[in-house]
């Protein structure tokens, strides 16, 4: 065997197995296609094509549910077989591991029209640099000659067994027409499989089709009109006529789209393990140092093991405020938990979390009856003020809340968070303020603590001096 | 000890890039998203692969076609999306890919609620998709184990050729806690069998078609025997004070940290009450119930669901003794105080005269 450019249509490719040792059963030298049937000859055009450009070893063969379930009986190159409809997805899974690969996703007209119209439209849309073989039959061939959604109008097949009708069941698809719209595909052609002439269209096809993957410049595909005698229950010869009547009026043959020698090669490398670039990228992430032991030593017996909740409307740094208050006490080895508000509760501009502090280890994150309750603006007081535990502090923003809270039977902080944070020249420091009133008034944790914790945690060093000043502000404010 | 506070669903995230993943192929959906997004930050800066899919179903098979290709490779969704995956977690069984998936469970049926929930144990340990086949299953009770079962989870789906699951909920994807990280892994398991579009590949195939019935028996007999060796082996639970209880609490995830504070509460009034936690839900750990079974008189399990796990359990204790449930659902979770009520109902009359 020659695996030399040119080869002859005698010669056996090298890419198609001699003896298919995977069929089981007997005739492990014959396919298991139907007489007449246009897969054969596809697949040895195919196999040519990778032969000639010398890529059988790198050649991944994508074979679908269909007719060409099988296709791993008879190409000889790395083989995967895949759900219905699902070859590009698959796909891109391997090319994107392999960039080197080259990826052949080999589907029918329901597989790629039907059931995976969705993966197709978004792998060519993607561009992922695949090559797609698509026989198009306008029948359901392995499972017995149902409709496709390439079946001709007035066809009969055993679910339209009256003919279809556009009424009912819509167009037949043509997909390298609607394919041909997206951009990023690079190449589209539609051919057939009838006589000589096509034939060696449908050769040129394949090729350039693999060639324009082989030079990384994104998605080809060939659709390829194909005979299907038993199917269509006609004579073989009667079958390529067939598509010559019928088929190629209703799918125009043609170039659909090509791009080829206009798009640059797209170079993707394999993902790599890059330990040393993991390690530099998380020796970034924010770490405290957990010091000694946890303790609530001089602290009101009521202010400890607080739960607390924060809450305010989107933007005013609730998260973040529940956070660093969290790592200020992570830092002195208490077991803390924060969890904020998600989903759709946390749309619509408002914004709470809970974070508990604690010498154990926390059971629920989630705090529905808070010990203290820092309130940043109206509806957010409004909102949690009941649930407050009697004996419980509440700290409120008494900028933007003229309302003061009626609860009598808890402590109510007032705080100008937004009027200090507004001296310094940023609104969005009210939170800071908040967070040094609270701990200024409860004394359960100090200001140089905080200090600390936030060289620790913070990232945006220019913004240090300013949110020190923002809680040195809120620790005077309750003096 | 520096350690970080994280949420978990990030240090799941950073769990499979310790574990070397670099792939990942998902669809946004609440309460797993930080996942996918933190996936998007991360693996393209490692030279990595993030990709947004067009659906659920798309991004199980370009897991599909990552995990044939040798990749350590993850996707991450919640109940519904996990749902819409089964098909393709039937395939990678079939085709013994090993990848992992994460299922942030929320309330269902239907679109339900994306309030944090366990209803998805049926369809993660007892197989949502079609065909005889078992997942091998993780439940986290933490941000830290988050991390640390992302990372056992690509350990063992490698080990034994088959999908591993990571089984959380909303709280303990979203909330944040301390987490130590460990270093990471500098070397990954060779696996001749993928498809590398080489030489000394271009001989393999993947393939769940076994068209003969004969074969296709074959090939489910060598996927159970292999089950039963990770049975064997692989099973995980957590014990606390089981020694002398009379009472064992099961329960698993987040809802094991509520038991574990009712135990506490109870312990203080007196009453002998333990706590098991499965930290793998398959492989159950069937045979330390059983042999609870012996000393304990009774077992209260609760959960997130109207009773999933409780099944499991009862087929352990196999009638021997009760096994009381208790259950909250559709994103509602039960009190400490609720847990306690139910403790002391479940509570055998005999423990508490002794």
């Amino acid at each position: 065997m020659s695996n030399s450019a040119g080869s002859t249509v005698i010669q056996w490719p090298e890419s198609l197995y001699h003896t298919f040792h995977r069929k089981p059963g007997g005739g492990q030298e014959s396919t298991h296609y139907c007489p007449g049937c246009g897969h054969g000859v596809l697949h040895k055009l195919i196999a040519e094509a990778m032969d000639d450009l010398g890529i059988r070893e790198r050649t991944i063969f994508l074979s679908p549910v269909g007719c060409s379930v099988f296709g791993y009986y008879y190409f000889n190159c790395g083989n995967v077989q895949v759900a219905h409809g699902r070859a590009p997805a698959v796909g891109t899974g391997v090319k994107r591991a392999l960039p080197h690969s080259i990826v052949i996703s080999y589907q029918g007209d329901g597989d790629l029209a039907a059931i995976g119209t969705s993966n197709i439209l978004h792998a060519a849309n993607r561009g992922e640099s695949i090559t797609v073989f698509f026989v198009n039959n306008a029948i359901y061939g392995m499972t017995g000659g149902q409709m496709a959604p390439t079946t001709l109008e007035g066809q009969r097949t055993s679910t339209t067994p009256r003919g279809r009708v556009i009424e009912e069941t819509g167009y037949p698809l043509r997909m390298s027409e609607l394919l041909s719209t997206l951009h990023a595909p690079v190449y589209i052609e539609r051919v057939a499989l009838t006589d000589a002439k096509h034939i060696m269209a449908a050769r040129r096809a394949v090729r350039k089709a693999l060639k324009a993957q082989v030079d990384g410049k994104g998605f080809s595909m060939v659709e390829v009109l194909s005979p299907c005698p038993i199917g269509w229950k006609m004579e073989p010869s009667k079958a390529k006529e067939w598509v010559k009547e019928h088929l190629m009026p209703a799918f125009p043959l043609g170039v659909y789209k090509d791009v080829i020698a206009e798009r640059e090669p797209r170079v993707r490398s394999a993902p790599e393990l890059n330990v040393e670039g993991v390690e530099e990228l998380f020796a970034a992430e924010p770490t405290v140092e957990r010091t000694g032991e946890p303790t609530w030593e001089g602290i009101a017996e009521r202010y400890r093991e607080p739960q607390i909740k924060i809450a305010g409307f989107g933007g005013q740094g609730v998260l973040f405020l529940g956070s660093l208050l969290a790592n200020v006490a992570l830092r002195k080895n208490f077991h803390v938990t924060w969890l904020p508000a998600y989903g759709p509760e946390s749309r619509g501009g408002t914004a709470n979390c809970n974070v508990v502090i604690s010498q154990d280890p926390v059971a629920s994150p989630m705090v529905s009856k808070p010990t203290v309750l820092m309130a940043l603006n109206g509806p957010s007081l409004e909102r949690f003020e009941p649930h407050l535990l009697p004996g419980g502090v509440l700290v409120y923003n008494s900028t933007l809340i003229s309302q003061p809270p009626s609860r009598k039977d808890v402590e109510v902080v007032a705080v100008p968070a937004t009027a200090v944070a507004d001296e310094l020249g940023h609104t969005r420091v009210a939170n800071l303020v908040m967070l040094g009133a609270f701990l200024g008034h409860t004394g359960m944790f100090t200001q140089a603590e905080v200090e600390v914790t936030m060289d620790q945690t913070l990232k945006q060093a220019a913004m240090m001096e300013l949110n020190r000043q923002a809680v040195e502000r809120g620790f005077g404010s309750v003096g | 000890m520096a350690v970080e506070l994280v949420k978990g669903n990030d240090a799941l995230l950073r769990g499979a890039v310790l574990a070397g993943c670099r792939t990942f192929y998902g669809y946004p959906i609440t309460p797993s998203s930080e996942i996918a997004e933190s996936a998007a930050s991360v693996l393209p800066t490692l030279g990595g692969t993030f990709v947004q899919s067009e659906c659920e179903v798309a991004a199980i098979q370009m897991v599909y076609g990552a995990a044939s290709a040798g990749e350590r490779v993850m996707t991450a969704s919640s109940s519904p999306g996990i749902s819409l995956k089964q098909e393709g977690i039937s395939y990678l069984v079939g085709s013994e890919l090993p990848a992992v998936i994460i299922d942030i469970m929320r309330g269902g049926p239907g679109l339900g609620n994306i309030a944090p929930a366990q209803g998805d144990y049926f369809q993660m340990v007892k197989g949502g998709g079609h065909g005889d086949y078992r997942l091998i299953v993780l439940a986290p009770n933490s941000p830290q184990e988050m991390c640390d079962l992302a990372m056992l989870a690509f350990e063992l789906a490698d080990r034994y050729r088959n999908p591993a699951v990571v089984l959380s909920d909303g709280f303990t994807g979203q909330m944040m806690e301390a987490v130590e990280f460990p270093p990471p892994v500098s070397e990954l398991p060779e696996k001749e069998w993928a498809v590398r579009a080489t030489a000394e590949t271009a001989g393999n195939l993947i393939n769940s078609i076994r068209l003969d019935p004969e074969e296709l028996e074959e090939h489910v007999i060598n996927l159970f025997a292999k089950y039963a060796r990770i049975e064997a082996v692989e099973a995980r639970w957590e014990e606390v004070q089981t020694e002398d209880a009379e009472l064992v609490l099961v329960g698993y995830g987040f809802v094991s940290r509520l038991l574990k504070a009712a135990l506490g509460r109870v312990r203080s009034r007196g009453l002998r009450v333990g706590m098991l936690r499965p930290i793998t839900l398959w492989p159950f750990p069937s045979q330390r119930l059983r042999e609870l079974a012996d000393t304990a008189k009774g077992f209260l399990v609760a959960e997130l669901s109207t009773g999933q796990m409780v099944e499991d359990v009862r087929l352990a204790v196999d009638g021997r003794r009760p096994v009381a449930f208790h259950g909250r659902y559709g994103g509602a979770v039960p009190s400490v105080d609720e847990l306690v009520a139910a403790i002391e109902k479940a509570y055998p009359e005999e423990g508490r005269s002794a």
